[in-house]
This record gives structure tokens, C-alpha cells and sequence, in this order.
């Protein structure tokens, strides 16, 4: 009986799961170039705030250093891939590892502080990461910034676009796949975190960081790692915003990214897999949808009309306003918001049945009810 | 000793804006536990609507100051009244991010509104200097000093003599304990508010005074204050005031000193001595000179 309601509850999230991945996959032959280009950055901004919510949704640290983490990628895929002439295949896995090690050099410090405080000295790693990346140039290009590698694997090299057979997938298309296929290996690596020991205890430093500790949680080394798988993911997606963008100047990686990010992750839903996703296309959709309506709508900037708002700041606007209204009335976020709905249904598909289901459909949403200190 | 006396006192003028900072800082905290992100952006609101005030519709400088800093305090209380009044009792990590909320809307309002372009904060002083002592001090800093000092003593007294300043005392040292003697906790954070709206608008608009000008993207400036509020103790005022001073010091000795006599620190040090002096304090007293250790329990 157990069993068959395990499968009857999960197999939905595993529909849903492939689902996700056939139009994924199919997406970019749908679409046009303009939103080729625009998935590509939310792809890249959902692993970035897929590594945020490891640290702030899953753990319970507020950090807004995560900007400084994506530069550390980005700088090194730029040394490995442009300076050193290596494959793709190794700077941006290197970007990430790097970003892990400085992270793990940082937490020790960061973390013996709490709450606002961790929050503020986050806010200090923004600020040295971009003195430091405008002095150094043999890393940055100094404050002017330098040009970014273009992914290579072999005889594949993304400036080139792909044939295979009758189709053409041009450079968008190639980096549509690799930002897809690595945000679907980051999601399946923190799923299975999520599920580990490590998971579990980083569940406990957020719910309750001393009463894990009394229970026999390595408090430090929790969030230390929590910090490095964080900083992990940031550096992978630092590498890839920059490399898409062709260039990256310390400038670009400031506190108004790192505010994103976090914007992105409350939007979408803490501590979810799909909230990073959901607020990475609902952040960057915004931006690329008020893009492409600037021309259209008189109060925008764009087109030919030179007065109104700018666009990134009509975006922010509204996300920043979002931000607030969800964690008023909905702090899951969208994630949570889908919760009351498919709650909504169930109730009402159990209430036309009979009671006898009715435990196993609260038990189901008490577990997806998240805690968020 | 001609040089170091005058990045001295102007250390000490933009230590005075620090600590006003600080002390916006410092009022919510004590009130309601969180660090209000959006003091920068209330910083750049007063700044550039009194710049804008004096500039665009030629009132006096001291009529959009008082206009300026209404506002401001205004803009405080409202979003306290509109949204942080819902918030009471969720956690902590909620209002902190409602305050960045705050940030990201009024920066980029502010932003859509004036741009990056500077305008001059239309104050009297311009650059014109007092002579003493063979030191030609900008009135512009002397005026810093002063109200800063004016100001703070004023919220000294406030806080030990009035009726009200012993609620916000005794809401910093327990929300319930105050909350069952009476005290109206939602008047209290309206209070808070109110006066970090305040002191953020005259921080912003000395700020822009010689040599420099006001815009939107003024607020970063209050980023600068956190080393003073880890360096003073998050949660006391005395301690806001004395790390904003230090911190001033410091930064304009830097800035003065550090290009001629340790040209390999590279290109605005300055900028980043105060996170250098936070961090090393945080190394050594985490919880800052003045500030008390949290207390935990389960």
C-alpha cells in the first residue's frame, strides 16, 4: 500500500521532470533568435542561483558575496581558456573548482559570524573581489576588463555552430545546451545532496542552528561546505556568464548581481530544486520581455523614443516590488504557489473520493512545507 | 603636518556622515534585529531630492534640506507603515529581504528618474575655505562636523531623557518584555524609521558637498559604514558614532597617503581600507568594540 502511494505522489514530479526536459530540448527550435539568446542567460542566471540557494535557501546563510564568487569563475576561464589556450572541457570545470577553493578559504571567516553580520562581510568579498580584479590585470584586464574564451571541445568549437546532418545549430543554439546540460547536472547534484547526510544537516542549520548543534551537528563543517558547494556552482555559472557575453570587467560583477541572485531565489522559491530555475526565467524573462516590449510602450526606453524608463531599471522596479509581495504573502515563492495550487486540486479530486486518501495526500505536503528562517 | 592636519579633519567630516550613517544603521537594528539594506538608497533619495529641489526649482538651500528631510524621514515611515508593519514576527531573514527590496526599488526609481548624471547639491558653501592656523579648512566639512555633532547629541538626549527614547531602549534589550510593559512595538519601529530617513538624508546631502556631487549612485557610500558599525557593535549606538569616526579617519588617510607611500596597493585602496580595518576586527572581536555577544537559547 506504501509503496503504491510512494509511486502515485513522485511519479507526478517525475513526469514533470522529463516533461522539462523534451521541451528543453525542443525549445530552441520553437523559438526565435531574440529568445534563443534570452533562455541562454536564464539558464545561466538559474545555476548561478541554483548555488545561492545551496547556501541562503538550503542552509540558512544570507550571503550577498555571490557575485564575487562568479567573477572568480569567470577570471579563471578567462586565464585557462584565452592565456593558456586549454579546452573548454577544462576551464570551466576549473572556474568552478577555484570559486570552491577561494570559498573554502573565505568560510572559515565568514562563518564564525551570524545573520546580519555574515551578511555585511559578504557584502566586503564584493568590494575586495573588485579591487583586487581591477589591479591585478594579468587576471581581469584591470578595470577596462578582457575578452572572454569561446567554448571548444575538439573539433567543435561553438563560434562555429554545428551541423548534424540537415540541422544547423548555430552558436546561441550550442550554448543553449551546454547551460542546459549543466543546470541539469547541478540540479541533480543538489537533489542528491539534498538527500544525504550533508543535506540533511544543512536542513537542520537553517531550521535550527543550535538545536542541531545539541543534536550532534557539525555545525561548522555544515556550512563550510554548504559555502563551497555554493561557491562551486557560482564559479561554473561566472564562467558561462562571462563567456557568453564574450568579455567581463570587474565592474559587471558588483552588488546589483548579487542582488539579483537573490531576487531569483526568493521569486522562484527557497530551498526547492526548480525555485533557482523558475526565478532565473522569471527575473531574465522580465527583462528580456520589457526588452523586446521597450519600442511598443510609450513609458519604456527604446526604440524611438529616447525618454521614459530604462528598461533594466523598469525590471528592477518590478522585481524588486515581487520580492517584496512574495515574501509577504507567499514566501515559498512561485514553487509555493504551485504547491497551493496542486494542494487546491488534490483536496478537491480526495473530497469527491472519500476520506481514506486524505492522509497520504497532507503527509506529502507537510514534507514539501519548507521552514524558512 | 600641513597635509596630515587637513586629511585629519576631513577624515573627521566624512567620519561625522559615517557615523550618521552608522546611527541609521543602529536604530533599526536595536529595534527590530536586522540591518536595513535600503539606508543607502534613503541616503541617495534625501541627497538628490534636495539637489534636485535647489537645482531644477531654485528653492533655497535650507528649505529643500528641511523638505528633503521630511521626505525622507517620510519615506521610512511609510514603507515601515505600508509593508514592514505586516512583516512582525516573521523572520528575520524575511524583513532583511524586504529591505532589499526597498534598496532595489528606490535605486532603480531614483535611476530611472535622474540617471547617472551628477548635479551639485546647491549647497552655500561651495568650496570656500576658512583660514586658521595656516590651514584653509572647507566650510563645507566644518558644517559636517557640526551638524553631525548637533545631530547625535540631539539623539543622545532623545534616547536618555525621552519617554520615547527609554521604549527604543527597552525594545532593543527585549521586544517582549517591552511589548507586556505597554510598549507599542509598531510605534517604536515607526520611530526608528523615521529617524533613520532622517539622519540618512543629512549623511547624504554633506556627502555631496565639495569636491563632490549628488547622484542616484551616491548610495554606495553607505556601504562604506558597515566597517564602521562592525567596527563600533552592531547593536550600539556609542559604538556607531566612534567606529563612523575612525572609519572616516582612516579612509581619507588612505586616500591621502597610500598613492605617494604604497603606490603597489594599486588604484582606490582607499575605497576598500574600511572592509580591510572590518576585517580584522571581526578576526579579533567579532562582535565589534562596543557591542554585546548574542545570548542563545533554544
Amino acid at each position: 500500500m506504501s509503496r503504491v502511494l510512494t509511486a502515485v505522489t513522485t511519479s507526478p514530479a517525475r513526469a514533470a521532470s522529463i516533461a522539462a526536459v523534451v521541451v528543453g530540448v525542443l525549445l530552441p527550435f520553437w523559438v526565435g533568435a531574440y529568445w534563443l539568446s534570452a533562455l541562454v542567460w536564464v539558464l545561466i542566471f538559474a545555476l548561478g542561483a541554483l548555488g545561492l540557494d545551496v547556501l541562503t535557501g538550503r542552509t540558512g546563510q544570507i550571503s550577498l558575496g555571490h557575485a564575487f564568487f562568479l567573477s572568480v569563475g569567470a577570471y579563471t576561464g578567462a586565464v585557462l581558456g584565452l592565456t593558456l589556450h586549454l579546452s573548454a572541457l577544462l576551464w570551466i570545470p576549473a572556474g568552478g573548482a577555484v570559486a570552491a577553493v577561494v570559498g573554502a578559504l573565505v568560510a572559515p571567516t565568514a562563518l564564525r559570524l551570524k545573520g546580519m553580520y555574515l551578511a555585511i562581510v559578504s557584502i566586503g568579498l564584493v568590494y575586495l573581489g573588485q579591487y583586487i580584479f581591477t589591479n591585478v590585470s594579468y587576471f581581469s584586464g584591470g578595470p577596462g576588463g578582457r575578452s572572454m574564451p569561446i567554448p571548444a571541445f575538439g573539433s567543435l568549437n561553438f563560434a562555429n555552430g554545428l551541423s548534424i546532418g540537415p540541422i544547423f545549430i548555430n552558436d546561441d543554439g550550442l550554448y543553449y545546451y551546454l547551460a542546459f546540460i549543466l543546470l541539469g547536472l547541478g540540479m541533480l547534484f543538489v537533489r542528491n545532496v539534498s538527500r544525504t547526510h550533508l543535506g540533511r544537516s544543512m536542513t537542520a542549520v537553517r531550521d535550527g542552528e543550535l538545536a542541531g548543534a545539541v543534536l550532534g551537528v557539525n555545525v561548522a563543517r555544515t556550512k563550510i561546505t554548504a559555502f563551497v558547494v555554493s561557491s562551486f556552482i557560482a564559479g561554473i555559472a561566472g564562467a558561462m556568464y562571462g563567456s557568453y557575453l564574450n568579455f567581463a570587467t570587474p565592474g559587471q560583477f558588483d552588488l546589483g548581481l548579487s542582488v539579483q541572485f537573490v531576487a531569483m531565489i526568493i521569486v522562484g522559491g527557497m530551498g526547492s530544486l526548480w525555485g533557482p530555475v523558475l526565478g532565473g526565467l522569471f527575473v531574465w524573462g522580465l527583462q528580456s520581455e520589457l526588452d523586446s516590449l521597450a519600442s511598443s510602450l510609450p513609458f519604456l526606453q527604446g526604440g524611438a523614443h529616447t525618454s521614459g524608463i530604462p528598461v533594466g531599471d523598469a525590471a528592477a522596479i518590478v522585481y524588486g516590488l515581487l520580492l517584496i509581495v512574495f515574501l509577504l504573502l507567499e514566501p515559498r515563492g512561485v514553487v509555493g504557489l504551485g504547491h497551493r495550487a496542486a494542494l487546491l486540486a488534490r483536496r478537491r479530486h480526495v473530497l469527491s473520493r472519500g476520506p481514506a486518501v486524505i492522509s497520504s495526500v497532507t503527509d506529502s505536503d507537510t514534507q514539501t512545507h519548507q521552514k524558512v528562517r | 603636518m600641513t597635509t596630515f592636519a587637513l586629511l585629519l579633519f576631513a577624515g573627521l567630516a566624512l567620519g561625522g556622515v559615517y557615523a550618521l550613517i552608522a546611527l541609521g544603521f543602529t536604530v533599526i537594528y536595536r529595534a527590530s534585529r536586522i540591518i536595513n539594506f535600503a539606508q543607502g538608497e534613503l541616503l541617495a533619495l534625501g541627497a538628490v531630492l534636495t539637489a534636485w529641489l535647489v537645482s531644477a526649482h531654485g528653492l533655497p538651500f535650507w528649505l529643500a534640506f528641511a523638505i528633503g528631510a521630511a521626505a525622507t524621514a517620510a519615506a521610512g515611515l511609510a514603507f515601515q507603515y505600508l509593508v514592514l508593519r505586516f512583516a512582525i514576527g516573521k523572520p528575520d531573514f524575511t524583513i532583511v529581504m524586504l529591505t532589499l527590496g526597498l534598496a532595489t526599488v528606490v535605486s532603480a526609481a531614483l535611476d530611472a528618474k535622474f540617471g547617472a548624471v551628477p548635479i551639485s547639491n546647491g549647497d552655500p558653501w561651495g568650496s570656500s575655505v576658512l583660514h586658521v592656523a595656516g590651514l584653509g579648512l572647507p566650510w563645507v566639512q566644518i558644517w559636517t562636523i557640526i551638524t553631525a555633532v548637533l545631530l547625535l547629541a540631539a539623539f543622545w538626549l532623545f534616547n536618555r531623557r525621552s519617554k520615547y527614547g527609554l521604549a527604543m531602549r527597552a525594545t532593543a534589550s527585549d521586544p517582549e518584555a517591552a511589548l507586556s510593559v505597554g510598549i507599542s512595538l509598531r510605534r517604536v519601529h515607526a520611530i526608528a524609521w523615521g529617524l533613520a530617513g532622517l539622519v540618512a538624508c543629512v549623511g547624504g546631502v554633506f556627502l555631496g558637498g565639495y569636491p563632490n556631487s549628488v547622484s542616484p549612485q551616491i548610495s554606495d557610500v553607505a556601504l562604506l559604514a558597515f566597517p564602521a558599525i562592525i567596527l563600533g557593535g552592531i547593536d550600539s549606538t556609542t559604538g556607531a558614532v566612534t567606529g563612523g569616526f575612525i572609519i572616516g579617519v582612516v579612509q581619507e588617510l588612505t586616500a591621502g597617503y597610500q598613492p605617494e607611500y604604497a603606490t603597489w596597493l594599486g588604484q582606490n585602496f582607499y575605497l576598500v581600507a574600511p572592509y580591510v580595518v572590518m576585517i580584522i576586527v571581526l578576526l579579533v572581536r567579532p562582535y565589534g568594540l562596543f557591542g554585546s555577544r548574542p545570548a542563545e537559547r533554544l
